[in-house]
């Protein structure tokens, strides 16, 4: 069984909302391939003030679509429609307390038939912008279609690659195999051969490590990496702050949609990763909410 | 009330009688079996006597053909390597399009590498088309490896006589039987099947065992070497403990297996009846005059099975579904789209399997639950409306799929 938050658990065994709103003038209809889950979002809608007066769901899935479904009509109501389209799918999973990586994709249905229901109301026709493809990196949660997009546009070569381009295969690397797979595949159709020892097209940051690092070094070694890594951490909203090294430990803050991020662990773990591969020594990073714990015990 | 259990096809309750038997071979008859001295000295004639109670079961003519192994997976990718491996100019496998994963998965690897796979259809009752099996036997065919039980339906495969077809044609046959071993008679020494998988778990033994049978004088060559254990077939120190368990827990399948076949059935019959008789919209999948007396799959429309099971386990009922979601793949089930389930009900499908523990009672006690977890959930979806479906559900909701 997944491993749900309480707020899930709530708006899945109460959901709010439930049905549809009677004489609703928003109608969106939207369904996620990648689950067989479906979504009808009424709304009804101010004409004058176009706030959300009133708002239903009806939703064909799983335990966490329906939550989904139901805390999006919590958040959107009383808001104007300007303000819903602001809504992300990282904000409804922040409001269900996190979702399992592999359910992201239903806080995604619930932001699309939003949109869907907007553009309805406007008279617009909603075309969907992304495609979704099987779930391949479970640590940062990246899907096949995003990776072979990736391969294509950028013309990689090697896992190394795809995990600087995408982080996919950046945390556990039980991927990897996968996505050798879909190299193989991607370059068979460029008239290409996958070589899994060719050179890697972009060079991660290099650090040139000799002998034992100082702390000062360290630090700033540290600093360096978190540095090449905070775009794509913040391309989903969130951010890491380097709070102290003490010996091989690095204790950080995960900030914005990073924090209670249920994949915030995983992103740690990430971080881990890059930090030895690039130092070439071990080390660990832990939450600087753990230091804290540390300073209790000492004291 | 105390939790209900009826998933006892993804894995059972651990008889008290085997932890019993298992114990003195932790604590005290801890040695190595290949040991010389009184810490191993009974070990080897616990294994004896489990090889023994595992042939009493499935009705094999030697006690050697039976190889222990780590689990059911294990013993399958042991044949079907096996088999590739001991005629390397065959180049072709047989199989079905319901398998298990641990026979799917290991067949797209060695389609990657070159082999042809040919995996059968069925029909939308799940079952295979004999005239057309027959046609792909040839000289060029490896092995053939069917399902004897389906593990989310329950249907039967005639495994029986499709390893006499394969044996007429010179070809090995392999079964993974470990929804069938335990749960309907077998005496495979009157039978062609080669080689037979069954898993310890699925009969109340502990996880982490299984067993390989191997038929005295298939072709054969191991996937773990390094050690004479299991007559050099099955390299690696004895799981003694489990062994001896999964031997106990073979015996006690034996002796029970006519209450399986008649108070087993029972229940589930009852729980099937009672469940279509209240709920509307609602269906039995796979071959309901051909299957495993313990397994009823049943498809509940328009919703969708990992929220009916939520809802279940709340009431403290445990089942399985053939739902996408519950599983974090992409489709629904592949026996279910195997046979054509309309996706709208595929989704819905909930697999309640018994074991001998579960009682009439419990029976009834998931009939009161589960109309009104059926009805929760409609008045959810986009498909219901009221008291039944909308009309031409498929067309009154048409989302925009990403």
């Amino acid at each position: 069984m997944w491993d749900y938050s309480d707020k899930v658990k709530e708006h899945f065994f109460n959901p709010k909302n439930a049905g549809a709103v009677a004489d609703a003038n928003a109608i969106g209809e939207v369904g996620s391939i990648s689950c067989g889950d479906a979504l009808r979002l009424t709304l009804k809608v101010d004409d004058a003030s176009e706030v959300i007066l009133d708002a239903g769901f009806q939703t064909f899935g799983c335990g966490s679509a329906i939550a989904s479904s139901s805390v999006l009509t919590e958040i959107i109501k009383g808001m104007t429609i300007d303000e819903a389209l602001k809504v992300t799918n990282q904000d409804i999973a922040d409001h269900l307390e996190g979702l399992p990586p592999e359910k992201m994709h239903c806080s995604v249905m619930g932001r699309e038939a939003l949109q869907a229901a907007i553009a309805n109301y406007r008279g617009e026709e909603w075309a969907d912008d992304h495609e979704e493809g099987a779930l391949i990196c479970k640590c940062f949660a990246i899907d096949a279609v995003m990776i072979e997009e990736m391969v294509w546009a950028n013309k990689l070569r090697t896992v190394q690659d795809v995990t600087n381009f995408t982080k996919a295969g950046g945390g556990c690397a039980a991927c990897h195999e996968d996505i050798e797979a879909i190299l193989e595949k991607v370059l068979a159709e460029k008239g290409e051969k996958f070589d899994p020892e060719a050179a890697p097209v972009a060079k991660p940051v290099v650090v040139e490590v000799k002998g034992p690092l100082t702390n000062l070094q360290r630090i700033k070694k540290i600093e360096q990496v978190l540095e090449s890594l905070r775009p794509s951490l913040m391309a989903d909203g969130g951010d890491v702050e380097l709070v102290e090294v003490i010996g091989n430990t690095a204790y950080v803050n995960m900030t914005g949609a990073c924090s209670g991020c249920q994949m915030a662990a995983m992103t740690i773990a990430g971080i881990q990763q890059r930090l030895m591969e690039v130092m070439g020594e071990f080390i660990k990073v832990v939450p600087a909410s753990e230091m804290a714990k540390l300073v209790n015990i000492a004291a | 009330m105390t939790d209900i259990y009826l998933d006892n096809n993804a894995t059972t309750k651990v008889d008290h009688a085997v932890v019993d038997v298992m114990i003195p071979y932790f604590l005290e008859q801890y040695g190595n079996p290949s040991s010389i001295h009184k810490f191993a000295d009974g070990v080897a004639r616990g294994l004896k006597q489990a090889r023994q109670q595992v042939q009493n079961l499935i009705g094999c003519e030697h006690d050697s053909e039976i190889i222990f192994t780590s689990c059911g997976t294990e013993s399958n990718s042991t044949a079907i390597l096996s088999a590739i491996k001991a005629q390397p100019n065959k180049k072709e496998i047989i199989t079905t399009t319901v398998e298990h994963p641990a026979i799917l998965s290991l067949c797209e690897v060695l389609e990657k590498e070159g082999y042809t796979i040919h995996r059968m259809p069925v029909d939308r009752a799940g079952r295979l088309n004999l005239e057309a099996y027959k046609k792909l036997l040839s000289d060029q065919v490896a092995i053939v490896s069917v399902m004897w039980a389906n593990n989310e339906t329950g249907t039967l495969f005639p495994v029986v006589e499709m390893a006499e077809m394969a044996h007429a044609a010179d070809v090995m046959f392999h079964t993974d039987a470990v929804q069938a071993v335990g749960k309907i008679p077998m005496m495979l020494q009157d039978t062609k099947i080669d080689m037979l998988s069954l898993s310890g778990h699925k009969l109340h033994a502990p996880k982490g065992i299984g067993v390989l049978y191997l038929r005295r004088g298939t072709r054969y060559r191991p996937l773990l070497r390094g050690g004479h254990q299991e007559r050099g077939r099955r390299a690696g120190t004895e799981n003694t403990a489990s062994i001896v368990g999964l031997g106990k827990a073979c015996e006690l399948a034996l002796e029970h297996i006519e209450y399986e076949n008649t108070h087993v059935k029972a229940m589930r019959d009852r729980l099937e009846r009672g469940i279509t008789e209240q709920i509307p919209h609602c269906f039995i999948t796979g071959d309901m005059n051909n299957r495993l007396p313990n397994t009823t799959d049943i498809a509940f429309e328009y919703i969708e099975g990992e929220a009916i099971l939520m809802l279940l386990n709340k009431a403290g009922i445990a089942a399985s579904s053939g739902s996408a979601c519950t599983s974090g793949s992409l489709e629904p089930s592949h026996v279910m789209r195997a046979m054509d389930i309309p996706y709208t009900a595929a989704h819905g499908t909930i697999r309640f399997s018994f074991s001998r523990y579960n009682s009439m009672h419990e029976v009834d006690e998931v009939l009161k639950v589960m109309p009104g977890v059926v009805a929760t959930l409609r008045k959810l979806s986009p498909y219901w409306d009221g008291n039944a479906p909308v009309a031409n559900p498929e067309q009154a909701f048409k989302p925009t799929y990403a």
